[in-house]
């Protein structure tokens, strides 16, 4: 079998004593979009926030492409090929739509300051670059027209998609996306999830989601994990998944 | 460039982007040609006070502008500028110094070698001002970057502080309290004016590039910009040792300027008129930290008569000294409760904008007449 591209194995995450993490063992194949569920307060965004380095890790290691990530500083991890979106939305709400995009871009910027200062040596071929690269991504997630508004500006759903655009100008292997539907509506989702998999083909990207739309959830991923209080209580396909007992259990106990 | 080019498109006139590019370098070309007359004028035409309060502007926003890349577009509050004002002027006014004048100076002891030795031209003593006092930086902001740059007021306020002792104290180097004296006015309006056009054109290049776009993230938020690649240590210490070193050239300048430094003149008061001039012009805006410096800086010379006696209907007014400083921080309180965007918010000037008010004022006028 394939080495995952992300691999992460007995995660733990401690919070001065309460465990929001224990023992997740979550891959995400190559070319797949994999899910993570789980009630609230499971312990999702954690798990991002430790493979991103946001969160300590406790225990545990990750690893992508096969190598050990575990603890890196969160840039040095974007840089290695992770890209994420933040469930609470965190754009630069001063700055302009095309801005946040752009600032993903920082990372392939070949021109020191001091040429920036000088306006030597590839700093327009570079600001072009990116600023094309930016319009073609804003241009796919259907925001272009917004391109010059103030990113704190945008309506919640643009908002959303707004972080996936700055997240793909990362040009990531992996993509997470920490609930990416949240507060759309049911056209606007159905809409997403179609985008989703037309970025994913075109891009030959790899994509870990959490969502709590469960439609949206079956209908996109290729596998799920589902999780509860921080432990991983179940691990399959959509269908497997959705007539597991301890799932239904999970989820009827929450409410 | 095709949005921008839409946008501006559809507010002005049928010309191409191109046309909006040329027509504002002529602008620009025009702008700078009327200052330059300007400057010779005044410089053979006002009186020595004038040109002094026009020397101190420019001086001013030379720090100002440095200030406001740290604390207005990278969002790090710092408490820098008196601190590296101080590194500055010492600096270069060491190296300007020649030996006999050295000798004459250093009374109580005399300065140690090789520095005793040294005496360069101004360019060169400037440009040593802005390298050490950006080395300074430097050493400064490895250890308190490393740990999330919260301690970056402190440690730099503390900086400050520790200068004053060294200062004082460092008597081989420093000549302790007397200061120096004597130093050759080599600072004119053509070297304040010249350094502080660079400063602006560098700041706004950088501020443009990607490295802006950068420190801005920062600003907004630290975490996101960190999850998008960006090395928050490296990009906080590039905002911090380039304002050093335009806050270090413009010590040189001022110390070249008044001609006689003393620990005296770098207390806290300056770093915290700067804040004042930042925070009045709009944080993080280079546009608002020119106006502030401009605006407190001619101010502060407007209202020296509330420190003087003056007699008025009759009445007689002792004048009260550091009534100013109590003008500007009541200003300051009421910008930071009721107009905290302050003049520019973090809008920067364009030759569109001001075609735009200038349109305005002008309906306007016409509107009421
Ligand atoms: N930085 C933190 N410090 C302390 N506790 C935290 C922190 N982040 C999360 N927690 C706690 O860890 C637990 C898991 O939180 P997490 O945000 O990962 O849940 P989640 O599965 O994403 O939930 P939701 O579906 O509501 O987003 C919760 O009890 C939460 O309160
Ligand atoms: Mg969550």
């Amino acid at each position: 079998m394939k080495i995952p591209l992300l691999n992460a194995e007995k995660l733990s995450v401690v919070f001065g004593g309460l465990s929001a993490l224990n023992g997740l063992d979550f891959q995400i194949p190559v070319g797949e979009i994999v899910g993570l569920i789980g009630p609230n307060g499971a312990g999702k965004t954690t798990a991002f926030n430790a493979i991103t380095g946001i969160a300590k890790v406790t225990r545990g290691r990750v690893l992508f492409e096969g190598r050990d990530i575990t603890g890196w500083p969160t840039s040095k991890v974007a840089r290695t090929g992770i890209a994420r979106t933040f469930q609470n939305i965190r754009l630069y709400e001063d700055l302009t739509v095309i801005e946040n995009v752009m600032v993903a871009s920082h990372t392939s910027v070949r021109y020191s300051p001091v040429e920036a200062i000088l306006g030597i040596g590839r700093v327009y071929a570079d600001e072009r670059r990116i600023r094309h690269r930016a319009e073609s991504l804003l241009e796919t997630m259907g925001l272009i027209d917004t391109a010059g508004d103030k990113a704190g500006s945008l309506p919640y759903g643009s908002q959303r998609k707004l972080e996936v655009a700055r997240a793909l100008a990362l040009e990531p292997a992996l993509l997470l996306l920490d609930e990416p539907v949240a507060g759309m509506n049911p056209r606007e989702t159905i809409e997403f999830g179609a985008l989703l998999r037309k970025i994913r083909k075109d891009l030959n990207l790899t994509i870990g989601l959490i969502e709590h739309d469960m439609g949206f959830v079956m209908d996109i991923c290729t596998r799920i994990r589902v999780i509860d209080h921080g432990i991983p209580i179940a691990w399959g396909t959509p269908k497997e998944i959705q007539n597991d007992p301890k799932v239904i259990a999970a989820y009827l106990g929450e409410g | 460039m095709g949005y921008d080019a839409l946008r501006v498109f559809s507010v002005f006139s049928p010309e191409s982007w191109i046309h909006m590019v040329t027509r504002d370098r002529i602008l620009t070309c025009l702008a700078a040609a009327g200052f330059l007359v300007f400057l010779w004028y005044a410089d053979s035409n006002f009186s020595e006070y004038s040109i002094r309060i026009l020397n101190n502007i420019a001086i001013f926003i030379v720090v100002a502008v440095s200030y406001n890349l740290i604390n207005g577009i990278t969002g790090q509050f710092s408490l820098q500028p008196n601190a590296f004002l101080a590194v500055g002027a010492y600096t270069a006014a060491i190296l300007t110094l020649t030996p006999e004048e050295k000798l004459r100076s250093f009374i109580l002891e005399p300065l140690i070698w090789p520095l005793s030795d040294i005496s360069l031209s101004f360019p060169v003593s400037l440009l040593a001002a802005g390298v050490v006092t950006a080395l300074v930086a430097f050493l400064l902001a490895v250890p308190v970057f490393r740990v999330r740059g919260d301690y970056l007021a402190i440690v730099t306020l503390g900086f400050g502080e520790v200068l004053q002792v060294i200062a004082n104290n460092l008597v081989p180097v420093t000549n302790g309290p007397l200061g120096l004296k004597g130093l050759t006015p080599y600072t004119n309006l053509w070297w304040s004016w010249g350094i502080c056009i660079l400063t602006i054109f560098c700041t706004v290049r950088l501020v443009n590039s990607s490295y802006g776009r950068a420190m801005k993230a920062i600003r907004e938020d630290e975490t996101a910009a960190q999850a998008m690649g960006i090395d928050a240590f490296r990009t906080k210490t590039l905002a911090f040792v380039f304002s050093a070193f335009f806050e270090g050239i413009a010590g040189g300048l001022l110390a070249h300027l008044i001609t006689t430094i003393s620990p005296s003149l770098f207390t806290f008061m300056l770093t915290f008129n700067l804040l004042i001039m930042i925070v009045i012009g709009g944080l993080g805006s280079t546009t608002g930290a020119v106006i502030g410096a401009a605006l407190i800086t001619w101010g502060g010379e407007v209202l020296r008569f509330v420190e003087e006696p003056i007699s008025l209907f009759g009445y007689y007014y002792e004048g009260i000294p550091g009534m100013r400083m109590v003008i500007f921080s009541a200003l300051l309180i009421f910008v930071m409760l009721f107009a905290r965007s302050g003049i520019m918010g973090r809008n920067e000037f364009s030759w569109q904008s001001l075609i735009d008010l200038v349109n305005k004022v002008v309906g306007r006028l016409r509107g009421g007449a």
